[in-house]
C-alpha cells in the first residue's frame, strides 16, 4: 500500500502542517515530517477534513443503471470527497430485504471508491404498509441502521410509531421524508405567490411542518430517535429547534440546494429545478443557513438524485424530481455557510462528516484527523474558482442545476483508509 | 411584439392596442363574402394540441385559412406524461416539417414555454392555454369584446372600467391572464371566488378580490363567468354544486343588479344550471356568442403580428368596399 506524505496541509483551516499517511490510518501528525518512499502530495494552502459522509444518496442501483449504479455514483462522491454515503432505498427492486441490502453493500465494496451503507426502506415495496424486516437488514452484511421510505413519506401515525419503536432493538433510526400525501397530491413546487402565478401546483410547507410534528412527538412518545431529511422550510427549523429543547432525541439535515437556490428559479419552467421537497423561497434557505450554523440543523446530505436526460428534457409535470449533488455539496457549503463566516472548518467537519457518522452509526467515519485514526481524508482548496460543467460529472446523469455557475473550491484528494481515491481532482 | 406569445405578460399596452386595432380591421371581413386575406400566403401554421378543445382548435384553424396560411392540425392526445412521443420529439417533427408558427394547447402548465425556450423549434410559439397557467389569446378576445362594447363610452380605452371575473380562479388560466391583461389595458379587475378557489398569494396580484358576488355585481361594467370544471365538484373545493349556484352562480335575480350597460360573458363552454342560467347566458346582455366571433379575428390578428410583420394587414386597395 502507498504510503502518503501530505505536506503543509490546513487540518480544519489551523496551522499547516504534515500528515503521515501508511497503513490506512493516520501515523504522523508533525511538522517537517519525511518518509523513505512515501508519495509526496503537496498541500500548501489547502484545507484537510475528515472524509465527508453523505446520509442521503440515491444510487440507483439495482432497477435504473441508466441513471447512475453504484460504481458511478460513488465514483462522483469520491470526487465530492465524500469517503461515506448511505444508499436510499428506493430502488427497484426496493431494498426492503437482507437480500437487497447485501448486493448493494456488496457493489459499493466492489467499486471501491466510498463506503456504501445501504439504507433500508421501512415499508415493504416503500408502500407505507406494513414493516419491512427491518431487524434482517440491521443483521445483514450490511448491518443497515437507517431505515426510510425516502421518496415517500410514512404518513400513517401507526405504522410509523411501530417503526420508531420497533429499531429501538438494533439502535437503529428512521429517517422521515416528511410530506403529507394528501395536501401534496400533484404538487409541483413550492406553494406561494409564485406558483399561484405559474399555475402549478403548489406543496405547501405546511405538508412537511405537520408531518415533522408529529414526528418528534411520536419519537418523544415512544422514547426513540428520528431524523428528518432534507428540512426545507423556515418553519421547520423552528420545529426541529423546539423538539431539541425539550431534549428529544432527533436530528436533521438540510440539502445543498435548498441552502443556495430558491423557488424563483421555478419561473424557468425549467425542471432541472423540479426537486422533492421543492426549492423554496429566500427566507426559507436563509432560515436553513442560520439553522445550520446553530446546529438545530445537525447536518448536510446530498439527496444526490439523478435522472436520465429524457426525465428532465420534457415539460415541468412530466419531469422527475430530484437533481445532483455529490461533486457540488462542499462547494455550496463553503458558498453559503463557510464564505459569509456561519461556520468555520471544524464546523464544516462536524456537519459533513462527524455527525452524519454518528446518525447512522458507523464506525470508521466521521473520526478527527488524529495519529491512529482511520486515514479517512479529503484536501480542499477553498481558494479555487471553478465553472460547473454538467458534462464533466461522473455520474451517469447530468441533471446539476449548477450547470454553468461558477462555484468556490475544489476537491483535491480524497483518502479512503489510506488509499488514494481521488488525486490531482482526478479518481486515482 | 415579442416572437412569441406565451403569456398575456409579455403584451405592452402598445402592442395590446396594436392587437386589438388590427383585430378590429380583420373583423370587417367576418362580414364580407369572401372572408380571405392572402397576408400569410406561404406561411405554415401548426395546430398542436395535446388536449382536447374542438372551440380553440377551430377558432386558430380559422383565423389561420382568413389568412391564407398552410394549416397542420396535429392532435397528439396523451403527452409524454401519458408516455405517448414526447413534446420535445413533437416539436422536433414539427420543426422539420417547416413550420412557421406553433400554436400549441397542453395540460401542462410552462408547456408552450419550454417548447419556446429550450431550443427545440425557431419557429413562434403561441400559447393556446396551458394547464391552469394562462391563455393568453382568450384574454385578448375578451379584451376585445369589452373594448367593442364598452371602449367608445370611455374614449376607446378600458380605462377606469370594472371587470367582475367569477368562478373556479385557481384553476383558471382563463382568470390568470385576463387579471394580467386587463391590467395592462388600465381596466380594474375583481376576483370572486370561494376562498378555496382563489391561489394562494392572491394578494400579490394586480386585482381586488371579494367573495361576495352581490356586492361586486352592481359596480361592474362587464361580468366574466368562468366554467367550474366537473371534477372541482368531487375535490372537495365547495360542498355542493347547489351551494355552489347559490353563492357564485349568475342568475336572473343577480342579473338585474346590473347597470344598464354592463356585459355578462363566458369563454364557454358553458355548464349552464351551474355557474349561470339559461335565460341570463341567453339575454341581452350576454355577449357569449360575439365573443367567439371575436375570438378568430384576436387569432388572426395575433398570427399576422407575429408572422406577418409591419405592413397593414388590410391593404385598403385590394379590397372592395
Amino acid at each position: 500500500m502507498t504510503t502518503y506524505l501530505v505536506q503543509n496541509a490546513s487540518i480544519l483551516g489551523g496551522d499547516p502542517t504534515d500528515l503521515l499517511i501508511a497503513d490506512g490510518v493516520v501515523k504522523e501528525i508533525g511538522g517537517d515530517l519525511s518518509a523513505d518512499g512515501a508519495e509526496t502530495v503537496d498541500a500548501t494552502g489547502l484545507v484537510a477534513l475528515p472524509g465527508l459522509v453523505d446520509l442521503h444518496t440515491h444510487l440507483r442501483e439495482p432497477g435504473r443503471e441508466d441513471a447512475e449504479t453504484v460504481e458511478s455514483g460513488t465514483r462522483a462522491a469520491a470526487l465530492g470527497g465524500f469517503t461515506a454515503v448511505h444508499a436510499m432505498a428506493n430502488t427497484e427492486p426496493v431494498a426492503d430485504t437482507a437480500g437487497v441490502v447485501e448486493q448493494v453493500w456488496r457493489l459499493g465494496r466492489e467499486a471501491g471508491h466510498c463506503d456504501v451503507y445501504p439504507v433500508g426502506a421501512v415499508t415493504v415495496g416503500l408502500a407505507g404498509e406494513r414493516l419491512a424486516e427491518l431487524g434482517a437488514m440491521a443483521d445483514s452484511a450490511a448491518r443497515v441502521r437507517v431505515f426510510s421510505d425516502d421518496g415517500r413519506c410514512v404518513s400513517d401515525a401507526v405504522l410509523m410509531r411501530r417503526a420508531l419503536e420497533y429499531v429501538k432493538a438494533f439502535d437503529g433510526v428512521v429517517a422521515q421524508h416528511a410530506q403529507e400525501p394528501r395536501l401534496t397530491e400533484g404538487a409541483q413546487m413550492n406553494e406561494g405567490e409564485l406558483s399561484g402565478r405559474l399555475g402549478l401546483a403548489g406543496w405547501p410547507a405546511v405538508a412537511e411542518e405537520a408531518i415533522i410534528a408529529r414526528d418528534c412527538l411520536l419519537a418523544a412518545h415512544v422514547g426513540s430517535r428520528l431524523h428528518v431529511c432534507h428540512v426545507s422550510t423556515a418553519g421547520s427549523v423552528e420545529i426541529v429547534r423546539w423538539a431539541k429543547a425539550k431534549g428529544w432525541d432527533v436530528t436533521a439535515e438540510a440539502c445543498p440546494h435548498h441552502l443556495l437556490l430558491t423557488d424563483e428559479l421555478a419561473a424557468t419552467y425549467d425542471p432541472i429545478y423540479k426537486v422533492n421537497p421543492p426549492l423554496r423561497t429566500a427566507a426559507d434557505a436563509e432560515a436553513l443557513r442560520a439553522g445550520l450554523a446553530d446546529g438545530t440543523i445537525d447536518i448536510v446530505a446530498t439527496d444526490h438524485a439523478p435522472h436520465p436526460h429524457e426525465d428532465k428534457d420534457c415539460e415541468w409535470a412530466a419531469a422527475a424530481f430530484g437533481m445532483l449533488g455529490l461533486e457540488t455539496a462542499l462547494s455550496i457549503v463553503q458558498e453559503t455557510m463557510v464564505d459569509p463566516g456561519l461556520l468555520d472548518w471544524a464546523g464544516v467537519a462536524d456537519r459533513m462528516s462527524y455527525t452524519p457518522a454518528r446518525i447512522g452509526r458507523v464506525a470508521d467515519h466521521g473520526r478527527p484527523i488524529d495519529v491512529g485514526e482511520p486515514a479517512n481524508v479529503v484536501l480542499y482548496d477553498p481558494s479555487a474558482r471553478r465553472t460547473v460543467e454538467a458534462s464533466e460529472s461522473a455520474s451517469l446523469s447530468r441533471n446539476t442545476p449548477y450547470a454553468g455557475m461558477e462555484l468556490p473550491g475544489r476537491v483535491v484528494a480524497t483518502f479512503l483508509r489510506g488509499r488514494a481515491t481521488v488525486l490531482d481532482g482526478k479518481l486515482a | 411584439m415579442k416572437r412569441h406569445l406565451l403569456s398575456a405578460a409579455d403584451l405592452s399596452r402598445d402592442d395590446a392596442e396594436l392587437v386589438l386595432t388590427t383585430a378590429e380591421e380583420l373583423r370587417s371581413l367576418a362580414d364580407r363574402p369572401i372572408k380571405k386575406l392572402p397576408a400569410l400566403r406561404g406561411r405554415t401554421v401548426v395546430n398542436l394540441f395535446f388536449e382536447d378543445s374542438t372551440r380553440t382548435r377551430i377558432s386558430f384553424e380559422a383565423a389561420a385559412k382568413r389568412l391564407s396560411a398552410d394549416v397542420i392540425n396535429f392532435a397528439a392526445k396523451g403527452s409524454s406524461l401519458s408516455k405517448g412521443e414526447s413534446l420535445k420529439d413533437t416539436a422536433l417533427t414539427l420543426e422539420a416539417m417547416g413550420a412557421d408558427a406553433v400554436v400549441v394547447r397542453h395540460s401542462a402548465s410552462g408547456a408552450p414555454h419550454r417548447l419556446a425556450h429550450s431550443g427545440w423549434v425557431r419557429s413562434s410559439v403561441v400559447n393556446a392555454g396551458d394547464g391552469t397557467h394562462e391563455h393568453p389569446t382568450q384574454a385578448l378576445l375578451d379584451a376585445f369584446t369589452m373594448w367593442r362594447h364598452l371602449g367608445p363610452k370611455s374614449g376607446g380605452s378600458l380605462d377606469g372600467r370594472r371587470v367582475a371575473i367569477v368562478g373556479d380562479v385557481l384553476h383558471s388560466r382563463v382568470a390568470r391572464s385576463n387579471a394580467l391583461l386587463l391590467r395592462t389595458l388600465g381596466a380594474e379587475v375583481t376576483l370572486v371566488s370561494p376562498p378555496t378557489l382563489l391561489p394562494v398569494g392572491i394578494e400579490s396580484w394586480p386585482v381586488e378580490t371579494s367573495y361576495d358576488l352581490d356586492a361586486v355585481l352592481p359596480k361592474a361594467d362587464a361580468v366574466m363567468m368562468l366554467r367550474v370544471q366537473r371534477e372541482r365538484m368531487h375535490g372537495g373545493f365547495f360542498p355542493t354544486a347547489r351551494e355552489y349556484s347559490r353563492r357564485y352562480g349568475l342568475d336572473g335575480r343577480r342579473m338585474a343588479l346590473l347597470q344598464d350597460h354592463t356585459i355578462v360573458m363566458h369563454p364557454g363552454p358553458m355548464v349552464r344550471g351551474m355557474e349561470i342560467t339559461a335565460d341570463v347566458a341567453d339575454s341581452d346582455r350576454s355577449v357569449i356568442v360575439e365573443q367567439v366571433t371575436n375570438g378568430v379575428a384576436v387569432r388572426m390578428a395575433v398570427l399576422y403580428l407575429l408572422l406577418g410583420g409591419s405592413q397593414p394587414a388590410v391593404s385598403t386597395e385590394g379590397l372592395p368596399e
